[in-house]
C-alpha cells in the first residue's frame, strides 16, 4: 500500500470523526455525553497532529486537556445537575435552516479557496531536529516575547477569577478565633457592689399582692 | 539572538509590567482604609509611564525580539494618549467606586494590565504578537465590566462583551491561519512581501475578510456593533468610559498593522470593505441615537458613528488618512472622557445620573459642570471651531482625496442628523425645568475630579490652538 495514500485515508478519517464530534458536542442532550464527545474531538484532533509530525503537541494535547482539563469538566458537569431542556426548544425547528446556512457558506469558501489548496500540511518538521527540541528553541529564542505575554495572560486570567469568585460577605457570621482567645474575664464580666438585703419597697408590694 | 538593547527598546512596556505586578502585590498589603494609597501610586505609576514612552522614544523606528515588538511614532501617539485616557478615569472613577463599595486594588491591577495589552498590540509586529496583545487588552476588560457583582445587568453586559469578544478574537485568528497558510509567514513585513508572490491570492483574500471582521468589532463598527449600546449601558460607569475610549485607540493601531503594514497590497480589497462599514455605521449610528433616553446608550451609538468617521479616514489608505484616522481617535477618546466624567461626577450613591431627563435644568444646579458637558457635546456634534470640527474635516478631506465623495457626502448628511443628539442634550440642560422632586443635584466635592475634569475640558478648548501641532505630529508618525 502507498505510504501517502495511508497517510491521506488516516487523515480524512480523524477529520471526519473530529468534525462528526464537535457537532456531537453542541447537539447532544445530555451535557455528559457532550463532555465525553468533546474529549474524542481532542484526540482525533491530536491524532491529526501526530499524522502532521508533531508528535509532542499531540502529545500535549492528550496528556494536558484530555487527560486534566477535560476530567475536570467532567466533574463540574456531573456536580451542577443543568437542565438545558428549555434552552433547546426550537433547535429542530430553525435546524434546516441553519443547516442550510453552513452548507451555502462551505460551497462558497470552497469555490473561493478552491479544493486545491485543502491538502495534508507538511510535515513539521525543520531541519532534522526533534520536535522537542525545535520547540524549546524556539519558544525561547524567537517567540520568547509572545511565550512572556500569553504569561501575563493567565496571570490576568488567574487575578480576574479571583476578583470575580471571591466573595468576602460582609453581612455572615463568623467566629474570629484571635478576638475569642484574647478574651480576658475583665472584658466580659462586670461586678457590681449592691447591699445584700433587699428593698423595703418591693416585699411590702408582695405582701398587699 | 536577545540582547540587552531588545529589552531597551520595550523599556515603557517591561516596566508598566513590573508597576502592575508591584501594584497587585503593594494592595494586598494595605487596609481598606488606605486604598487611596493605591490609587495615588496607580496615578504616579502611569505618569512615570508616558514619560518613559516619550523620553526614550527613538526618532527611527527600532524593532525588538526579531521583528516581534516595533517602537515607531504611530505607537508612541497611541501609548501616550491611552495613558492619558487611563490616568483621568482612574481620577474621574474613585468618588464612584467609593460610593459603591467598589473601591478595590485589582480595579487599579486590571486597568493596568489591560494598558499593557494596548500597548503592546499597537507595537505588534507580528501576527502572534498582535493577537496576544489583544487578548491582554480585553480580557481584563471583560473582568472589568463584572466588577459590579450586586448588578445583573452589569454581569449581562460582561457575559455579551465576553461571548461576542471570542467570538471576533476566534474569527480572526482564523483569518489569521489562513494568511499564514497563504504567505507562510507571522511576520508582518513578511506577509507584505510575500503577499506579491503568493500563489494563494484567493485564501489571503479570505483571510483578509475575517481580520476586517475581527477589526470591525474591535471598532464597534456596523454590523458588528451589537455589544456597544448594552456593554455601556450594564458596565460601571467609569468602565464605560474605558471602554468607549482607550479600544478605540487599540482598534486604530490593529488596523494600522494588520490592513497596511501587514497587507497593504490588498488595499483595494479592504478599502471598499471599511468604506461600506463606514457609511452603515454613520447612518445606524446617527439615527439609531436619536430615539436613546439613556445617556450612556446615547452615546453608545454616537460611539459607533464616529468610528464610522475613523473608517473614513482609514478608508484612504495613504499617510494623510491615516493621520486624519488617528488624529481623530485621540480626539474622540479626550471628548468621550469629559462627556462620561461630568455624569460621573454628578452620580451619587443611589443615584446614577445616566438618563437624559438627569440632566434636565442642569445649568441652574451647577453651571460649571453644565458648561462642560456643552463643550463635550458641542465637541462631539463637531461644531466649528472646536476640536471634533476640525477632526470632522480631516477626515472627510481625507475621504474625498482618496476618491470617496459619496462616503463624505454620506458623512456630512448623517452628521447633521446627529446634531440632533447632542443639541437635545444642551437643550435640556440649559432650557428644561429639573423634574419634580429631583433632588439637589451637586456634584461631588472631590477636588481631584473637579480639577481633572476642568482641565479635560478646558483641553477641549485649547486645542482649537493647538490642533495644528498635533495633526503634524500624526503626519509625522506615518511618514507624510
Amino acid at each position: 500500500m502507498n505510504h501517502s495514500i495511508f497517510q491521506m485515508v488516516c487523515f480524512v478519517v480523524f477529520a471526519v470523526v473530529a468534525v462528526g464530534a464537535a457537532l456531537a458536542v453542541v447537539s447532544v442532550k445530555n451535557t455528559v455525553h457532550a463532555v465525553l464527545a468533546l474529549v474524542l474531538t481532542f484526540f482525533s484532533a491530536a491524532c491529526l497532529w501526530m499524522l502532521a509530525e508533531a508528535e509532542f503537541l499531540a502529545l500535549a494535547l492528550v496528556v494536558v486537556y484530555v487527560g486534566a482539563v477535560m476530567v475536570l469538566f467532567l466533574f463540574v458537569v456531573m456536580m451542577l445537575d443543568i437542565d438545558l431542556e428549555p434552552m433547546r426548544e426550537g433547535f429542530i425547528k430553525y435546524l434546516p435552516i441553519g443547516i442550510g446556512a453552513a452548507v451555502i457558506m462551505l460551497v462558497e469558501m470552497l469555490g473561493i479557496v478552491g479544493v486545491k489548496t485543502l491538502q495534508i500540511p507538511a510535515g513539521a518538521n525543520p531541519a532534522g531536529a526533534s520536535n522537542i527540541e525545535w520547540l524549546g528553541m524556539a519558544l525561547f529564542t524567537r517567540f520568547l516575547l509572545p511565550f512572556e505575554i500569553a504569561a501575563l495572560i493567565l496571570t490576568v486570567g488567574l487575578v480576574a477569577a479571583v476578583v470575580l469568585a471571591l466573595r468576602v460577605r460582609t453581612f455572615s457570621k463568623h467566629q474570629n478565633p484571635a478576638a475569642q482567645s484574647a478574651v480576658r474575664a475583665a472584658g466580659r464580666v462586670r461586678m457590681v457592689k449592691m447591699a445584700a438585703t433587699p428593698p423595703a419597697a418591693s416585699s411590702k408590694q408582695e405582701s398587699q399582692a | 539572538m536577545i540582547t540587552i538593547n531588545d529589552l531597551l527598546v520595550m523599556l515603557p512596556e517591561l516596566y508598566l509590567t513590573a508597576a502592575a505586578c508591584l501594584v497587585l502585590l503593594f494592595d494586598v498589603f494595605i487596609r481598606d482604609e488606605q486604598r487611596d494609597a493605591t490609587h495615588w501610586v496607580a496615578i504616579i505609576v502611569m505618569l512615570v509611564g508616558i514619560f518613559l514612552v516619550i523620553h526614550g522614544q527613538p526618532d527611527m523606528t527600532v524593532t525588538a525580539f526579531g521583528g516581534m515588538f516595533v517602537r515607531d511614532h504611530m505607537a508612541e501617539i497611541l501609548k501616550v494618549t491611552v495613558l492619558i485616557a487611563t490616568i483621568l478615569m482612574f481620577v474621574i472613577a474613585r468618588p464612584w467606586l467609593r460610593d459603591r463599595k467598589l473601591f478595590i486594588g485589582e480595579f487599579y491591577s486590571l486597568s493596568m494590565f489591560s494598558v499593557l495589552g494596548v500597548m503592546l498590540l499597537v507595537s505588534a509586529g507580528n501576527l502572534i504578537t498582535v493577537y496576544l496583545g489583544l487578548e491582554l487588552f480585553a480580557l481584563p476588560a471583560y473582568a472589568l465590566v463584572a466588577l459590579n457583582r450586586e448588578s445583573k445587568l452589569s454581569f449581562e453586559a460582561a457575559i455579551k462583551f465576553f461571548v461576542l469578544g471570542s467570538l471576533a478574537s476566534g474569527l480572526m485568528l482564523f483569518g489569521m491561519s489562513l494568511i499564514y497558510g497563504a504567505t507562510g509567514t507571522l511576520d508582518l513585513h513578511g506577509i507584505f512581501a510575500a503577499v506579491g508572490t503568493t500563489t494563494h491570492l484567493h485564501l489571503l483574500q479570505f483571510g483578509l475578510v475575517f481580520l476586517v471582521v475581527g477589526i470591525g468589532f474591535e471598532f464597534g463598527a456596523v454590523p458588528f456593533h451589537m455589544w456597544l449600546p448594552d456593554v455601556y449601558e450594564g458596565a460601571p460607569t467609569p468602565i464605560a468610559m474605558y471602554i468607549s475610549a482607550v479600544p478605540k485607540l487599540a482598534a486604530i493601531g490593529l488596523a494600522y498593522r494588520l490592513l497596511e503594514v501587514g497587507l497593504g497590497p490588498l488595499a483595494g480589497d479592504w478599502r471598499m470593505m471599511l468604506a461600506i462599514m463606514a457609511a452603515l455605521s454613520l447612518v445606524v449610528g446617527n439615527v439609531v441615537a436619536i430615539a436613546q433616553k439613556n445617556f450612556k446608550r446615547m452615546l453608545a451609538y454616537s460611539t459607533i458613528s464616529h468610528m464610522g468617521f475613523v473608517f473614513l479616514g482609514l478608508s484612504n489608505p495613504t499617510p494623510e488618512g491615516y493621520a486624519s484616522a488617528l488624529f481623530y481617535a485621540v480626539c474622540f477618546a479626550l471628548m468621550e472622557t469629559v462627556a462620561f466624567g461630568v455624569i460621573l461626577a454628578l452620580a451619587r450613591k443611589g443615584f446614577e445620573c445616566e438618563m437624559i431627563d438627569d440632566l434636565k435644568g442642569l445649568n441652574r444646579r451647577s453651571p460649571w459642570f453644565a458648561g462642560m458637558m456643552a463643550i463635550a457635546m458641542f465637541s462631539l456634534a463637531g461644531i466649528p471651531p472646536l476640536w471634533g470640527f476640525m477632526a470632522k474635516v480631516l477626515v472627510l478631506k481625507a475621504a474625498i482625496d482618496g476618491g470617496m465623495l459619496w462616503l463624505a457626502i454620506v458623512a456630512i448628511i448623517c452628521s447633521i442628523i446627529g446634531l440632533f443628539y447632542y443639541l437635545r442634550v444642551i437643550w435640556v440642560m440649559y432650557f428644561e425645568q429639573p423634574v419634580e422632586g429631583a433632588g439637589a443635584l451637586e456634584a461631588k466635592p472631590d477636588l481631584a475630579l473637579r480639577g481633572v475634569l476642568s482641565i479635560n475640558a478646558l483641553g477641549l478648548v485649547a486645542m482649537i490652538f493647538f490642533s495644528g501641532p498635533l495633526f503634524a505630529w500624526c503626519q509625522a508618525a506615518f511618514g507624510a
